[in-house]
């Protein structure tokens, strides 16, 4: 009764608001108020709320009820669905219907633009959330109808471009009504991404770093501009302000994104759904602990084809593996409790849509989860359940009706409704009439065999035993036949199907012109064959994730174990230098003992005798593990983060372990005179970028001085600075403007939080450092004198090519250096850089420690340092400490890391010779107590990416002859990061 | 404007050339002999506690029993090698990599043979004088870029001008064959990374129908003079050697194919990345590899972190003659060539092995072994003493280095500033 009375309320809800007040000249107004009742059919009210054999009933657009055995009114239109289901339509939260793509603007050179192009609006012309998709919007029939040939009734649509991209518009795909019906919701959901928009130049942020600053920033300046403390209009931050009770849905892409765009929310308690890249299952676990909702692409891989071996080389492992394990991503996030909907985002086609569904579905997603992937998580993640993405009361009747189990390949989708309005697909009413029939026409006997899909047979025709070309249609309840028979004889036929009988009939025309009758009479039903059953119940088969998940990637993440070494020639890099066979033993990732004859105590005892023991390498200047290096869009990037980009998956971190290193600094590159805040790292390949940052990590920044930040090298003569000069110029500026912004801060007065001035207030205070990318005597001696007027300190050079030149005024000043062995000649501030330049330092008593800049180089360190020995004759201790404590000191972990020192973390390198020289090889690399490099274990590691490969290409070939679709064979060549990488 | 930059161009080159190289030796006059040295022979032997007699810049004797002649060095306990030499490289050509004006090492043009190095070549390069510390003595100075980038000459690094410089003079033509797979333009909108060129068909085609002209050229008696075609000829007649310069192995069984088809009697493959894969065919047509250096990178992820240092040892244990050079590293990195020999050795190639590598491998090569890369009686006393391993930065000190028997000096800008700036601190 209850029910009853609920859905009598929604009727006269719907009648008002349909109240008509636009007036009409083309006949009289006229009203319709009838029911329509679907009934006998499986509905699915919900994924999980299923009636079986029973009504859907609705009027006027929207579900007035559904149930068993429901009294319809007397003005129903009822449509009998026996044996067929009904299912709430499918919704994309992830939309760019109806909205013209941004178009690409061409860049401007290296001229860049620096201002925004926009008056009244942000700073930054791709923070643009005062855009509205609606007043984009046109309603584009030709999509609509393929979104709903795939089950789609409602999009939310956007615009695509920017880094804040404004509001969405719910719309559903109402073909028969106007705007005014079909849009439910011209403010819906705000838009975020990491990319520039395409359609504006303004240069600032180039960067993934730069994007994530200038999010935060753009967060704080909201605030501010709330609290009314900006005079001045700003349409793009009081729209953010006014959208924000909206969900809120960040466009990340990949995995690392999806954590990056969380953690951006968390500073500023905002929950994003996130649109995934569909590897999210390789980082389960820190998926998960972002409690976000997922939205996710079906863009499953294609599989490579691997025909041609030469070609084949360029694909990569990784990229192999990802086409194996990607469609088990949705069911391996279900798994995990991760709520996700599905998005056709990115499908190349959408009908792409289904079979990249279904395979989902192989992979072991259920299809209740598909299902609420597709309506119940859409709807509340637009906020609008109470409207859509079930078929409850009220909801608007937006549904599908199929033949049966809409998550099965044979299913087929007879209409898709909308707001009420119906969509044909497939004619339901259509009759299956497969089967084999006896064909008479005009005297002759033909066989015709009717078979393949019941909406959509095919038909083969014999006269005897020969097989004659046909043609056959069958639509809107009529066949049309022709062929022409052994004696060249036409015969072109047509009929009604009778709803009653088997039997075929209707009129023929011959080649004479003769018309006549024709009749067919079934002698057998149709079969379905059985093939396609037994190919769906193989099981597909999966490879392993490794960690990461590419080659060389480890079947779990290495693990601290107790070790004694015994008998080695231990480097010790302290007072106590090199001592003999000794032995070191690790206990917890720590050092525990260094002496003679320890006690294993149940420490794994590796023998080390005729080897060396050293301390891991410390480079104090990389830029592996990155994924963007420079944020050159402005001459000061301080509020930019290298920890933001860490890349765990990348392998120059293998690479730099098997040449011993253990621990670096990821700096940002030289493109300004203050660059961004460095990320510390450990090289703990298989871990997260989060686990690899140092734990209470020392902070530091890049700052840059010379030709690369005078821009001298290309042609760019905009921004300021171009000469050294005007470098000096920039850090006064700027730290001038820090120690009135502190003064501000402290005053108790109101002020703008400013990331980029907040750093600059650390480094005056002390509690961040300097890493400076310097070349020439003069720019040195500048850094050092504007250092001391603001009251602090340099801590390093780094290059610091003509550091020997003023290394007395740098000990004084209390720098380090962190230097090449033996660069130059690439640039002309390099002409007296000289390979004698450690040695000068370190004899003038500045802390000198030889660096890489490079991806190949850091795995040599021991070499670059061997060649100190060479070049100005450095004792052997002393050059390798230039790799290992000297680094440390400078980047102040020389309390943690540096040294084989009694309570230091175990960071350890095992040679097979004396470590300075060229015939030395890394045998293991160890990072508090766990080993991620073993030589031993390398080999092994050779064998199966050999063997998984060829496992992986004949899983591919097996693929492209069974017809699946393949993509060419090419490699996502990562770029070798330096200095000035843009 | 126009004399803004005249005036920056005056500047740049006299602070670029302002610190002449040092001043070059004068000719052997008397006999010297080197005794009690560990000699490194550079064909894969050594001797022992040799005796070695240059006279007239030649080497005249050579054993453990020889007559000391003229001025001796007593060499005991310290390594003589032969001079390192160093293939394909625009050593000379160009100074500051940064410097537009420095640069005289890539013409225009796709098809230049007739583009040669040599009269280019600066004698008194500040980076060339850098080599010789280190063992460096000689390099083959290569035109760079294109695909066919013009002619090389041999040369060593101790002379007044590039005419004095010269040991053989315009050796061979550099062929850089095009790849099957090519990078994304990104700036284009396409992804970054490798994909397939399809162009490489249209390319290689392009290579093979200049070579087939050029040919035909030589045999017939066309009137006019055609620069490109008529460069070509020494590779037909063998007096000059083809460079062919590949890394894939379609790319280097193409690239060999053709070159001998079009009728080029001396190929030498430079590159060879995946000419590990290959070595039978390589075999077959006799093609000795200047492999790419060591210190490099592997190109794909799923390849041995040490394939680049061990790819020199697989290819002679193939059973190839197989020499190394430097690459695409900037040229000043070129000093460390024996380094990049050394390398090999810790993946298990035997000491003297290596050592052929930047010697008597890369003399065979260049077609120079009558004069250069071993020590051998009747040779040129090109070679130097260093106080240890010379394939090891511990080890590379040199004491003396000598080339055709001349007498080098071993100081550099780079030591000048060192002793300059020492001297500053050490109140000298």
């Amino acid at each position: 009764m209850k029910t009853k009375l609920l859905a009598l309320a929604l009727f006269c809800g719907t009648l008002l608001q349909a109240q008509d007040y636009f007036p009409k000249n083309d006949g009289v107004k006229s009203k319709n108020n009838n029911y329509t009742a679907f009934t006998n059919a499986k509905i699915y009210v919900t994924p999980i709320q299923i009636i079986d054999g029973g009504t859907l009933l609705i009027q006027n657009g929207k579900v007035v009820q559904t149930g068993k055995g429901i009294a319809l009114p007397k003005n129903t239109v009822i449509v009998d669905l026996s044996g067929k289901s009904i299912y709430p339509s499918f919704i994309d939260v992830y939309s760019q219907f109806g909205i013209e793509q941004a178009k690409r603007v061409p860049r401007s050179g290296r001229n860049a633009q620096y201002d925004s192009s926009r008056e009244g609006f942000y700073w930054n012309d791709h923070i643009r959330p005062e855009t509205n998709a609606i007043s984009n919007l046109k309603y584009d029939d030709k999509k609509a109808k393929e979104l709903r040939e795939i089950g789609f009734g409602v999009v939310n649509s956007h615009i695509q471009d920017g880094i804040a991209r404004g509001s969405g518009v719910l719309i559903s795909l109402n073909g028969q009504g106007n705007d005014a019906d079909r849009i439910l919701n011209d403010r819906s959901a705000q838009y975020f991404s990491f990319d520039r928009s395409i359609a504006n130049n303004q240069s600032y942020p180039t960067s993934l770093m730069g994007s994530m600053a200038l999010l935060r920033q753009m967060y704080y300046d909201a605030n501010w501009y709330a609290k009314g403390n900006i005079a001045t209009k700003d349409r793009s931050l009081e729209s953010l302000n006014k959208n924000k009770n909206m969900m809120q849905i960040f466009y990340a892409g990949d995995k690392g994104h999806v954590v990056r765009a969380d953690g951006i929310g968390d500073k500023f308690g905002i929950q994003y759904a996130i649109v995934g890249g569909g590897d999210e299952y390789e980082r389960i676990g820190d998926i998960k602990a972002t409690n976000a909702k997922l939205i996710l692409p079906l863009n499953f891989p294609k599989a490579y084809d691997v025909s041609n071996p030469y070609h084949t080389t360029y694909v990569s492992l990784a990229d192999m593996r990802h086409w194996n394990q990607a469609p088990a991503n949705p069911k391996i996030l279900a798994e995990n409790g991760i709520i996700f909907s599905f998005t056709t985002h990115e499908l190349k086609s959408v009908k792409d849509f289904k079979t990249s569904l279904l395979k989902a579905i192989d992979y072991g997603l259920s299809k209740t989860k598909a299902l609420e992937a597709l309506t119940t998580v859409p709807a509340q993640l637009l906020g609008e359940s109470a409207k859509i993405g079930s078929l409850q009361n009220g909801r608007w009747a937006n549904f599908l009706i199929s033949s049966g189990d809409l998550f099965d390949s044979k299913t087929a989708l007879y209409e898709n409704w909308v707001q009420g309005h119906r969509n044909v697909i497939k004619d339901m009413s259509l009759k299956d009439i497969r089967g084999d029939y006896t064909l008479s026409a005009e005297g002759n006997t033909f066989m015709v065999s009717i078979s393949g899909e019941a909406g959509k047979p095919k038909v083969s025709v014999k006269q005897d035993t020969l097989k004659l070309t046909s043609k056959f249609s069958y639509k809107n309840d009529w066949i049309a036949l022709s062929f022409a028979d052994k004696d060249k004889n036409n015969y072109r036929m047509t009929g009604l199907v009778s709803k009653s009988s088997d039997k075929l009939t209707g009129k023929v025309v011959l080649s004479s012109g003769n018309e006549g009758h024709f009749s067919a009479i079934k002698t057998k039903g149709f079969e379905e064959k059985e093939e396609e059953e037994k190919k769906a119940k193989e099981q597909p088969e999966l490879v392993e994730v490794k960690f990461p998940n590419i080659a060389y990637g480890y079947n779990s993440i290495p693990k601290t174990e107790n070790l004694l070494f015994k008998n080695a020639t231990v480097w010790t890099s302290e007072a106590s230098g090199v001592l003999e066979s000794t032995d070191v033993l690790v206990k917890n990732g720590k050092i525990a003992k260094i002496g003679k004859d320890l006690n294993a105590g149940g420490a794994k005892v590796i023998d080390a005798t005729g080897k060396h023991l050293t301390a891991g390498i410390i480079d104090e200047h990389s830029h592996i593990a990155a994924l963007s290096i420079n944020e050159a869009g402005h001459n000061s990037s301080a509020e930019v983060e290298m920890e933001d980009v860490v890349d765990p998956e990348d392998k120059g971190i293998y690479h730099a372990l098997a040449g011993g290193v253990t621990s670096l600094q990821l700096l940002h590159g030289s493109a300004n005179p203050i660059g961004g805040r460095s990320a510390i790292l450990k090289l703990k390949w298989g871990e997260s970028a989060k686990n690899m940052i140092y734990n209470n990590s020392p902070k530091f920044i890049k700052f840059a001085l010379g030709e690369n930040v005078k821009q001298s090298n290309w042609q760019s003569f905009s921004r300021f600075p171009q000469t050294r000069m005007g470098v000096e110029q920039v850090f006064m500026n700027y730290f001038q403007r820090a120690k009135e912004y502190e003064v501000q801060k402290k005053s108790g007065q109101p002020f703008r939080h400013d990331e980029e001035m907040e750093t600059l207030v650390e480094i005056m205070n002390g509690e961040r450092f300097i890493s400076c990318h310097s070349y020439v005597q003069s720019e040195i001696n500048m850094m050092m004198k504007v250092a001391e007027k603001f009251g602090f300190r340099v801590n390093t050079f780094t290059h610091i090519l003509e550091g020997y030149k003023v290394a007395d005024k740098m000990a004084k000043h209390g720098a380090g250096g962190g230097t090449f062995s033996d660069w130059w000649a690439y640039k002309f501030e390099v002409n007296d850089a000289i390979p004698y330049n450690a040695a000068i330092m370190q004899k003038q008593g500045v802390t000198v420690a030889i660096n890489s800049d490079d991806a190949e180089m850091i795995r040599r360190l021991n070499q670059e340092a061997g060649k100190t020995v060479k070049y100005g004759g450095m004792s052997e201790e002393e050059a390798w400490k230039m790799v290992t404590i000297n680094p440390a000191k400078l980047l102040h972990l020389d309390d943690r890391t540096g040294s084989i020192k009694v309570g230091k973390d175990a960071d350890l390198v095992l040679w097979s010779d004396h470590p300075l020289s060229i015939y030395a090889k890394a045998e293991k690399t160890i990072i508090e107590g766990a080993t991620y490099f073993d030589l031993e274990k390398d080999k092994q590691m050779r064998e199966s990416v050999k063997q998984e490969r060829n496992r992986l290409i004949n899983m591919m070939l097996k693929e492209k002859s069974g017809g699946g679709k393949m993509q060419a064979p090419k490699m996502k060549k990562k770029e070798l990061m330096h200095c000035e990488s843009l | 404007m126009k004399k803004f930059i005249f005036n920056l161009t005056i500047l740049l080159g006299v602070s670029l050339s302002g610190l002449a190289q040092q001043t070059p030796a004068p000719e052997q006059k008397e006999a010297i002999t080197i005794t009690g040295a560990f000699a490194h022979i550079g064909d894969g032997t050594v001797i022992e506690n040799a005796t070695l007699v240059f006279e007239n810049g030649k080497i005249t004797a050579l054993g453990t029993n020889e007559t000391p002649k003229g001025t001796v060095i007593d060499a005991t306990g310290k390594h003589l090698y032969p001079g390192f030499i160093a293939p394909n490289k625009s050593l000379g050509l160009v100074e500051v990599n940064a410097v537009r004006a420095s640069n005289d090492q890539d013409e225009i043009g796709d098809l230049i043979p007739h583009v040669r190095s040599l009269i280019a070549y600066n004698a008194e390069s500040k980076v060339v004088e850098s080599m010789r510390p280190n063992g460096v003595l000689l390099a083959q100075i290569t035109p760079q870029g294109g695909r066919i980038s013009g002619t090389s000459s041999i040369v060593q690094f101790d002379a007044w001008n590039w005419e004095d410089a010269a040991v053989k003079v315009d050796d061979g033509i550099h062929l850089h064959w095009p790849n099957s797979f090519r990078r994304g333009r990104w700036w284009m909108g396409e992804e970054r990374g490798f994909k397939a060129n399809d162009k490489y068909a249209e390319q290689l085609a392009e290579v093979e129908s200049f070579m087939n002209e050029a040919a035909a050229y030589g045999k017939g008696a066309s009137k006019e003079m055609n620069p490109a075609f008529a460069a070509m000829q020494g590779i037909f007649d063998g007096s000059q050697k083809l460079y062919v310069y590949a890394d894939g192995e379609k790319e280097i069984i193409d690239g060999i194919t053709m070159a001998k088809n079009a009728g080029a009697v001396q190929i030498v493959l430079v590159g060879g990345y995946h000419a590990y894969k290959v070595t039978d065919f390589l075999k077959e047509h006799n093609i000795p590899v200047l492999v790419q250096f060591t210190h490099n990178l592997p190109n794909f992820d799923h390849e041995d972190y040490d394939l680049p240092y061990k790819l020199p040892k697989l290819l002679s244990d193939a059973g190839l003659l197989v020499a190394l050079q430097n690459g695409d590293a900037s040229n000043f990195q070129t000093r460390n060539l024996p380094f990049y020999a050394g390398q090999v050795v810790a993946q298990g190639l035997d000491k003297e092995k290596a050592l052929a590598l930047i010697t008597g491998n890369s003399a065979k090569i260049l077609g120079i072994d009558d004069a250069y890369g071993t020590l051998t009686v009747g040779k040129s006393a090109t070679l130097f003493i260093s106080v240890g391993d010379a394939l090891d930065m511990r080890g590379n000190q040199l004491l003396h280095a000598f080339i055709d028997g001349r007498k080098l000096s071993l100081d550099t800008h780079q030591t000048k500033l060192w002793k300059r700036y020492m001297g500053k601190y050490d109140g000298k």
